[in-house]
């Protein structure tokens, strides 16, 4: 794809001045090359990998080029439970931080605009997670919830939990978590969504009768779906992947393992390669029909 | 547009949302000043130990040393390489423009997981000993995208007046880029750098499908986090932090302060 883009500028150039098509070149050229060799050549080395079957005269870990299909069809029925955490885990967990972060986004995007600095400051509190390593950050909900902490205790005295019960290691925990790490990956979009918005338009709306909860649904819903469909991709594809949370380590048990848990443990822990890589494609797959619908809708301008 | 819910409602609401956002970095910070053994899970008392002799513990600084070096490393190289690409996208027409926003945005739309899996093997097929050159590579690749989309935005709120301005007073191409696009877009090349190494120093999983045996800080919290992280690891964490806070508030009110002086003089 990326060489390809290459000899279609120099055909281009013909018909521009020479010097444009020769510097928009040797502008892309290192990045795309880049791409190419580290990004797009590894996609392929997965696949080939992915089709790999084990070599009958090697040990664990050893396999020979080959064309198992059967690999596919042997981790689909094996991991379906986790493919499907993954999925139901990313979906709820996506859904959590758009509900959490619209208001949020709006207040920001909206209701703020009058004072700036305010708005700007509000911002850094949103991005604020991120500066905090990812995985202290996710430790310290471990913490919080850990089994001798205050809250886990009360829940037990109040009868909320049985005394045998935890939080820690459960699917709620999971979720709690996914949705924490990744819900600036939802309110920056959607703010900056929310923040183009002309207010004349929702002063129309109500000018014209409309109740405030019919004002947001035909016209500022409608206006800041841009900023929800880009949150949600933002948010949805790295919760799908992920496996610090869902790891036993974290915020998870071996009954919430999700498919980036398997993929993880079967390349760097078993050197089962061809399982690992065939999830990983498979997981690549669903994540570019997603894209595809996105590019359809919106087009690929908007992309970045 | 009043809203019937009261006023009071949204900056409540926004409120609560920053106290859940800020919990954990409280936590973490708090228990940087914990008196703790080997693991850092109960409260034993403060002491100011842990930020003092940091580098007591085994492996920490060692860690954090390698974070730094190779997210500077891998922020050099993705920033040069991104800022070209940016710039070729806003100023230059060509065919297939749609491939390569798509090129673009497909790194990023990756799961991390796929991206890990897929490099170690591409250096496994190509017999590649992994360590701090593997992570680095890796680094550039996911951090690449990233710079391109913010200094792109830069890019295009750039006049192109100024530029013809220049060329007009005999400057050449070369002159006009060093003395006039250069320094006007580095506001966005200096952010995309901050995004960039932020990225690279908190990156994980990539990293550990193609670190080998060589630690940095993420990999040193994910294999201490089976026995029990040391507060050591949270000194380094708040230190990044407050770090990372000083740097965008800095660069927050003094955009707003040269915002106020050019308000002032219109």
């Amino acid at each position: 794809m990326a060489f390809a883009a290459f000899s279609s500028t120099k055909s281009n150039g013909t018909s521009k001045p020479k010097k444009t098509g020769r510097v928009v070149i040797a502008l892309l050229a290192p990045g795309l090359a880049y791409l190419g060799a580290f990004f797009l050549t590894p996609l392929i080395a997965l696949i080939m990998v992915s089709l790999q079957a084990q070599d009958p005269y090697g040990g664990i870990g050893d396999y020979i080029p080959a064309f198992e299909i059967n690999n596919y069809f042997l981790v689909i029925t094996e991991y379906f439970p986790h493919m499907f955490r993954s999925f139901s885990y990313a979906l709820i967990a996506t859904i959590l931080a758009l509900l959490i972060s619209y208001p949020l986004a709006y207040f920001i995007g909206v209701k703020a605009r009058p004072y700036p600095l305010l708005q700007k400051l509000m911002l850094t509190l949103v991005i604020a997670p991120f500066f905090i390593s990812f995985l202290l950050r996710t430790l310290a909900w471990k913490q919080i919830f850990s089994n001798e902490s205050w809250i886990v205790t009360t829940l037990q005295d109040t009868g909320l939990l049985e005394a045998d019960q935890y939080v820690v290691g459960t699917p709620f925990m999971v979720i709690f978590g996914l949705t924490y790490n990744f819900i600036p990956f939802m309110t920056l979009p959607l703010y900056t969504s929310l923040e183009r918005l002309d207010t004349r338009y929702l002063e129309a709306g109500s000018d014209l009768y409309a109740s405030p909860s019919k004002v947001f649904r035909k016209v500022t819903l409608p206006l800041s779906m841009p900023g929800i469909i880009s949150g949600t991709l933002l948010t949805f594809i790295p919760i799908a992947g992920d496996y610090i949370n869902a790891s036993g380590d974290f915020l998870g048990s071996s009954s919430t393992a999700m498919l980036g848990n398997v993929i993880e443990a079967n390349y760097l822990q078993i050197n089962d390669y061809p399982s690992a890589s065939a999830l990983s494609v498979l997981l690549m797959g669903a994540i570019l029909i997603l894209v595809a619908g996105y590019v359809k809708k919106s087009g690929t301008e908007d992309l970045l | 547009m009043r809203l019937s819910l009261g006023k009071l409602t949204f900056p409540l609401y926004a409120l609560l949302a920053f106290i859940y956002l800020l919990i954990p970095i409280v936590y973490t910070f708090a228990f940087s000043f914990n008196d703790s053994l080997k693991t850092n899970l109960i409260w034993r008392g403060f002491t100011f130990d842990k930020w003092t002799n940091v580098c007591q513990r085994e492996g920490v600084c060692e860690a954090f040393g390698n974070s730094v070096l190779i997210g500077v490393v891998s922020t050099v190289a993705a920033t040069a390489l991104g800022t070209m690409i940016a710039i070729a996208l806003v100023r230059y027409r060509f065919k297939f423009r749609r491939s390569i926003n798509l090129l673009l945005f497909l790194p990023m739309a990756t799961p991390e997981v796929v991206l890990g899996a897929g490099l170690a093997s591409q250096f496994f097929n190509l017999g590649v000993q992994k360590g701090i050159g593997t992570i680095i590579v890796a680094h550039v690749m996911f951090c690449l995208s990233f710079v391109v989309v913010t200094v792109k935005a830069r890019v295009a709120s750039l006049d192109p007046v100024l530029e013809e301005a220049g060329k007009d007073l005999y400057a050449n191409p070369r002159q006009v880029f060093w003395k006039i696009t250069f320094p006007l877009l580095l506001p966005g090349i200096a952010a995309a750098a901050l995004l960039s190494f932020a990225l690279s120093f908190d990156d994980f999983i990539i990293t550990n499908f193609n670190a080998g045996s060589e630690m940095t800080f993420p990999r040193y919290v994910y294999t201490a986090a089976a026995r029990g992280v040391p507060a050591e690891a949270n000194v380094i964490g708040s230190a990044v932090f407050i770090a990372a806070i000083l740097i965008v508030l800095a660069t927050q009110i003094n955009g707003e302060r040269k915002r106020r002086m050019l308000l002032k003089k219109h």
